[in-house]
């Protein structure tokens, strides 16, 4: 693993404002934004570019100001061509460059699908080695918004059947802040799945991301526990963690303590951290948006029931979307796991 | 904006000339090197470039190495042996040793062997978008088909160029079959040149047999491309004398008569007799001819004694940062299938 120092300081952004220990207060958005800034600035051979990301600052604003503070040449609009887009990525990779281009909904990521999967993810591998793809795919991904179809659609387990690709999601702040960071300054492609239900959510977010183990230098591929607890261990990523806290909460009241764990990085996962923490609790909960079938969550049933299939009192449950395409605003909350349906696979497997 | 129609070409140099036969004839005589390794079984398969030696020569010879990268896609033998690649190399990929080849495609500005007709072309867009962002001069070339024309990606690639006006230039072979469909079932309008217009590019259709005139026309839009104009389109028409693949069966889509009025227009044949006529004595050019031999034959032994490759390949190249899951997973096929 590439060792790389850092000193990611968050630009104050909006009404961002600092916490004691040099932690900021600020949204997602805020939090991505403050990375770009960041990564821009460190790296004359960053870019940012893709549909509105440029005198706009993107359709959620999330490349707010980079237009007005790097110039033209560094923060671009392209036309709609979200094929293109990839696939300029590639071309200025081999030029040199690292970019960081936006598609600008999860559902528009098909298009560019060829480019990603036959292009940027095995150009590497095709040239052995010759050539570096440094380019970070930023995708506001995952439903809950109440959007047009096209806009709720989760792709994870698609873009993590690609070798060659690393996935990531965060689910905080400061995560997706150190997140975007530790994608833009490996020399692989990343696929970031930014939730966009959880934008406007707001946290700290520390100067230094002190919580990766070993010091200052985000691990690829690590979890989190985010809560722990001894009865069972629930696995989310994106916005299902913070529904996965609620519904911790709401178990503790009748003495069930449940563990949380933001998966985070979902290509590679982080088994290890399964394992340990279905060795405490004996018992797995995964929860996604995406449709059941092949979904993300078989593969992460799959590597707990691997490696610890003598800890566990109970098969892993899966609590996920249906096997239905993503459906309009109002069927939104009773399509997308909830608090109900989690503790009641909570229950499935206490009571196994 | 109209496409032109590019007049026959002035007469090349004669020492261009004569370096652009060695090229073309040492080509071909690869081409078939390659497609007799198939049929002894050393080639799983291979897509021969016969008839589009001058297509291909002439635009790659147009490029500045120091400075410019072409993109081609996998029918490109003669742009690789005009640009110095490594043939040995090059044939790798249709030997099946490694998919892309094995030859440097940074130092040999040429980009990896890429199969998705129409897939590379937005990587030259990019990179040529590159050259403007850092100041520099180099210019992108793709290589594409009349097939490729077709694929979205062409036209996404052509109109991010027009916008930003990269420094490309787009080269269509149109061969006038992509597999087993004519142009008349692949090219609505009949014209790619004139695709241009829509791009608010310069677009330029030229005789793809005549070497002379896809040279000049190349270096013309090479030049306005590096002079700030952008993007230009240069489309060479020619024809693809062999089927598509060794495992292609022509008999069952196209008339023979067809082949055979292109077989007459061979563009080898073409430049040999040009070169006669300008003066070049039989021995000089049998001394070319002698030369371009034994390079296509150091060529053949050196694709056939070419090793294949070590099985850790499976792993090695797959990330730049190589992760523990794929190492794990290396680990598990030494112990429990390497040999």
């Amino acid at each position: 693993m590439t060792v790389t120092p850092v000193n990611a300081e968050c630009a104050s952004t909006g009404s961002a404002h600092e916490e004691p220990g040099g932690a900021v207060e600020m949204s997602m958005r805020e939090a991505i934004n403050s990375a770009l800034h960041t990564a821009l600035r460190e790296d004359p051979r960053t870019l940012v570019f893709g549909e509105d990301v440029g005198r706009l600052g993107g359709v959620f604003r999330v490349t707010d100001g980079l237009w007005h503070t790097f110039g033209e040449d560094r923060v671009f609009d392209t036309p709609i061509s979200e094929s293109a887009i990839i696939g300029a990525a590639v071309g200025l990779a081999m030029n040199g460059f690292r970019p960081i281009p936006e598609l600008q909904f999860d559902g528009f990521a098909y298009p560019a699908v060829d480019q990603i999967v036959n292009q940027l993810a095995r150009m590497h591998y095709r040239t052995r080695g010759a050539v570096t793809m440094p380019v970070t795919v930023r995708l506001p991904s995952f439903g809950g918004i109440r959007a047009p179809e096209h806009h709720g659609e989760s792709l994870e387990a698609l873009f993590a059947h690609v070798p060659g690709l690393t996935v990531v999601a965060p689910s905080t702040p400061h995560d997706a802040h150190h997140l975007l960071l530790r994608s833009v300054r490996t020399d692989d492609p990343v696929i970031y799945l930014e939730p966009k239900a959880r934008y406007w959510d707001r946290g700290p977010v520390g100067r230094r991301n002190d919580e990766a183990p070993g010091g200052t230098v985000e691990p690829i591929g690590a979890s989190r526990v985010v809560r722990a607890g001894r009865h069972a261990t629930l696995i989310a990523w994106g916005a299902m963690v913070r529904r996965c806290l609620q519904v911790a909460d709401l178990a503790a009241e009748d003495g069930v303590e449940l563990e949380v764990i933001d998966l985070r990085w979902l290509k590679p996962i982080d088994a290890d951290g399964l394992a340990a923490s279905v060795a405490r609790t004996r018992r797995a909960v995964v929860v996604h948006e995406a449709p059941l079938t092949a979904g993300l969550g078989a593969e992460v049933a799959a590597l707990v029931t691997e490696r610890a299939f003598r800890d566990l009192a109970a098969p892993v449950q899966r609590v996920t979307g249906y096997d239905v395409p993503y459906p309009a605003g109002p069927l939104e909350p009773r399509y997308l796991p909830t608090n109900d349906r989690v503790l009641l696979a909570v229950q499935r497997t206490l009571e196994y | 904006m109209q496409a032109q129609e590019a007049r026959a070409a002035d007469p090349l140099p004669p020492a261009h000339a004569r370096s652009l036969y060695r090229a073309m004839l040492t080509a071909r005589l690869i081409d078939g090197e390659a497609i007799a390794l198939q049929r002894q079984g050393v080639l799983p398969a291979y897509v021969s470039a016969r008839g589009q030696e001058a297509a291909q020569a002439g635009s790659a010879a147009a490029l500045d190495i120091e400075r410019d990268f072409a993109f081609p896609t996998y029918r490109e033998i003669a742009a690789a042996l005009t640009l110095g690649v490594d043939m040995v190399g090059y044939l790798a990929s249709h030997r099946a040793l490694w998919h892309g080849g094995l030859y440097d495609p940074v130092a040999s500005r040429f980009g990896a062997v890429n199969a998705v007709v129409g897939g590379p072309v937005p990587h030259a867009v990019g990179w040529a978008m590159g050259e403007r962002l850092a100041g520099r001069t180099g210019c992108a070339l793709s290589y594409f088909g009349d097939g490729a024309s077709s694929e979205g990606d062409v036209h996404e690639a052509m109109n991010l160029a027009g916008v930003m006006r990269a420094p490309v230039v787009f080269l269509c072979q149109n061969n006038r079959w992509a597999l087993s469909v004519p142009n008349e079932r692949q090219v609505a309008g009949g014209s790619i040149a004139a695709r241009a217009a829509g791009y608010g590019m310069p677009g330029v259709a030229v005789d793809g047999n005549d070497v002379a005139a896809v040279y000049r026309a190349t270096r013309q839009a090479l030049e306005h491309a590096r002079s700030g104009g952008g993007p230009s389109l240069v489309e060479a028409r020619t024809y693809r004398i062999e089927p598509h693949s060794t495992s292609d069966d022509t008999s069952r889509y196209r008339d023979p008569d067809e082949e055979r009025q292109w077989r007459e227009r061979d563009p080898v044949a073409r430049l040999r007799a040009e070169l006669g006529e300008a003066g070049h004595t039989d021995d000089t050019l049998a001394r070319v001819e002698r030369e371009a031999r034994e390079s296509a034959e150091r060529v053949r032994d050196g694709i056939c004694a070419r090793p294949e490759p070590d099985g850790d390949d499976l792993f090695r190249y797959v990330y730049a940062e190589p992760t523990d899951e794929l190492a794990r997973q290396w680990r598990a096929w030494r112990e429990e299938a390497a040999p």
